[in-house]
């Protein structure tokens, strides 16, 4: 198949009646370890639709970042797509060759704000041309000029002087830093922006403020976005859908209201309860009994069958499939609910 | 002074000095110092849970350990249970420890990966001179059970690497309330934590509280897990403290415009409520050189001329509910404060 002669012009795109702009299909993301295939992603899919935000949830080691690692093609050396297709567009991103996949959907078409903004830019290189990089390195026939101008926009665009460009990172404080981050990722026009714990290492008021500049960024340039937190009400807050991902699977995916109003997996069940809201009423925190399961050797069956309440001798045997459950687009991966 | 009051802080300062370089310290004029915590007061009652919060650099954690003498005040005083502590000699404070422990942020990085968790937990007994070896052993098997690290002698051998970050907490808990002490300091406990075990560990500090009928000083950032933990709240911002008061007054009837800017911040669990973008600008200023007047007054939506010049007093409100601000009453105030959050 040949990639080079589809149009990368993204308006003659914008006018197809196919919203799904990302859609991941059965994808497995293993890390090759001298212990054993490391299976942080196993067999996972989901959709994502332009202008569209999806909130991946989970605890630490679920998986979540090694799906963004994915689908920018940047896993670490070990980590391996060894099954499934991720299809962005009409682009199939597993089998499309580096080069071709730089130059035309990395940072153009799909971007990433890293976790972690204190660590994420480089400490002896300014902001600005730090950005201006990520430009030139994608964006290969703009003049230094052209990208530096559009870096002053930029900047202005997430609320930072045009002038702190020529700042070096240690001159920025958190919030700036992930402001730049922010605008580094936007750089390109992406469609579809993945953003890895934004708030996380941010104080409070920051972290609102970094996700006010999300949100309205999102609104403005519509631009679908996949973000990843374990903090439920940061999803709540930004995002149209939601996964819930448990040991390299997602437990439950569907529209936020309805996952947040009724959880039908255990496991978000769980993590619901484990959540404080300041807002309610003041209940004794709940929270989930054992720890996430090793991935080199998961547990058979349900991966979540030795931490649940409801554990049934099926949960042990066999895998229970992410079924729809009647409403629309609201999937869970549960025997109990099938039952029901 | 009143007999319930295990902790008693008044007007406590800390200035920490800035290291400058050489040729700094010849020529400029004055020290530079890091205003930590300026004048700050408060108490804690007998079997309460005393909240701290603020946001980073707001002088949480070193007003966490001026309270146990972890660092040397600069000014002020500190009273544990009515007896004056701030100029306690070292050894005159040693009988004291026991009854007044610390629970650490990181589980990781606070316990000894060369010690077996039966060592990490006695150690506290040893060096204070507790008991005899048997009684010892039998002390450390009871806390172990305590904390949920059942059964005991599943875990006395093994070292912290072999425990999942949970457990090394709980190993952490146990360890301050082996001595069993009447007041305990939780710096963030839970903040390295999986949010899937956060619960537990506070639900464990909780009843252990209870049933010690120790006093709590929890020290955090997010005022969520204060609320659900504490039975009043202190709002700290750049060293002094803007509001302190019930906890359920502090959430629900906020009277600083600070409080009112870190509630309305905290993301709410439930995709139907928009709250109103109550967010204000900004980070926090360094504590080197805090804004005069109201320190919170460069942030502050509603500030007036009187907030960049004249410091405002902790007034009270009633009720125990005690705030920092000029504007209380004022119009602007009362149309910021009544803006939904």
């Amino acid at each position: 198949m040949k990639y080079s002669t589809q149009s990368f012009d993204k308006d003659a795109n914008h006018g197809d009646n196919n919203m799904t702009l990302l859609n991941i299909q059965d994808l497995k993301t293993y890390y090759f370890t001298l212990r054993g295939p490391v299976k942080a992603v196993d067999g996972i899919s989901f959709k994502v639709d332009k202008g569209e935000g999806l909130g991946l949830a989970g605890e630490s080691g679920c998986g979540k970042t090694t799906v963004a690692l994915s689908i920018l093609k940047i896993l670490p050396p070990g980590g391996r797509i060894v099954g499934g297709k991720i299809a962005f567009k009409e682009d199939d991103i597993v089998n499309l060759k580096e080069d071709d996949f730089r130059k035309r959907i990395r940072w153009k078409g799909i971007s990433i704000v890293f976790q972690g903004a204190m660590n994420a830019l480089n400490p002896v290189y300014k902001v600005g041309d730090q950005i201006v990089e990520a430009i030139l390195t994608h964006e290969p026939d703009v003049s230094k000029e052209e990208a530096k101008d559009r870096v002053g926009k930029l900047l202005e665009m997430v609320g930072l002087e045009p002038s702190r460009a020529n700042n070096y990172p240690h001159e920025f404080s958190g919030g700036m830093r992930q402001r730049a981050l922010i605008a580094m990722s936007i750089a390109c026009n992406p469609e579809l922006l993945i953003a890895d714990e934004p708030g996380t290492a941010l104080d409070v008021i920051v972290q609102a403020q970094v996700l006010k500049l999300l949100r309205s960024l999102k609104s403005k340039l519509n631009l679908a976005m996949i973000l990843i937190t374990h903090d439920l009400s940061i999803i709540a807050e930004t995002c149209e859908k939601t996964a819930i991902m448990y040991a390299g699977k997602i437990a439950e995916y569907g529209d936020v209201v309805t996952i947040f109003k009724e959880p039908l997996h255990p496991y978000t069940q769980g993590l619901m309860g484990a959540f404080p809201s300041i807002r309610a009423a003041k209940t004794r925190m709940v929270s989930i009994p054992g720890l996430p399961p090793d991935l080199l050797d998961p547990p058979s069956g349900c991966r979540f069958h030795p931490r649940c309440p409801f554990v049934m001798d099926v949960c042990k045997r066999k895998e229970p499939e992410l079924t729809n459950v009647g409403k629309e687009d609201h999937y869970v991966s549960c025997y109990l609910v099938e039952k029901a | 002074m009143a007999e319930d009051l295990v902790m008693n802080v008044s007007n406590l300062v800390k200035w920490f000095p800035v290291s400058v370089g050489f040729f700094s310290t010849i020529f400029s004029r004055r020290a530079l110092f890091v205003r930590a915590v300026d004048d700050i007061s408060f108490d804690i009652k007998k079997g309460e849970v005393f909240g701290l919060a603020g946001e980073s650099g707001s002088g949480k954690t070193t007003t966490g350990r001026l309270v146990l003498r972890l660092v040397e005040p600069t000014s002020g005083k500190i009273f544990f249970k009515g007896k004056d502590i701030t100029t306690l000699s070292y050894s005159e404070l040693k009988p004291l420890r026991r009854k007044m422990q610390i629970i650490f942020q990181d589980p990781y990085e606070s316990l000894n990966p060369r010690m077996t968790i039966a060592t990490i937990v006695s150690e506290p007994l040893r060096v204070l001179g507790i008991g005899n070896e048997m009684e010892i052993e039998e002390k450390v098997s009871k806390i172990l059970e305590d904390v949920e690290l059942a059964p005991p002698e599943e875990f006395i051998f093994r070292y912290p690497h072999e425990l999942s970050g949970g457990q090394r907490q709980r190993v952490a808990v146990a360890r301050a309330f082996v001595v069993s002490p009447e007041f305990i300091v939780a710096d963030e406990p839970v903040s390295m934590l999986d949010v899937s075990i956060r619960a537990e560990i506070l639900n464990l500090m909780l009843s252990l509280v209870e049933k010690f009928g120790a006093s709590f000083l929890y020290i955090t950032h997010d005022l969520a897990l204060a609320r659900h933990m504490c039975d009043r709240i202190a709002v700290m911002y750049l060293g002094k403290i803007m509001e302190r008061g019930g906890t359920e007054k502090i959430v629900y009837e906020p009277l600083h415009p600070y409080t009112k800017a870190l509630i309305s911040a905290v993301p709410v669990p439930d995709p139907t409520t928009k709250r109103s973008e109550v967010v204000i600008k900004g980070e926090i200023p360094s504590p080197v050189s805090p804004p005069s007047g109201c320190r919170f007054h460069t942030r502050c939506p509603v500030a007036e001329e009187i907030c960049r010049t004249k410091e405002p007093p902790l007034a009270d409100y009633g009720d125990g509910h005690y705030a920092a601000c000029h504007l209380i009453g004022k119009p602007r105030w009362e149309k910021y404060i009544a803006m939904k959050d």
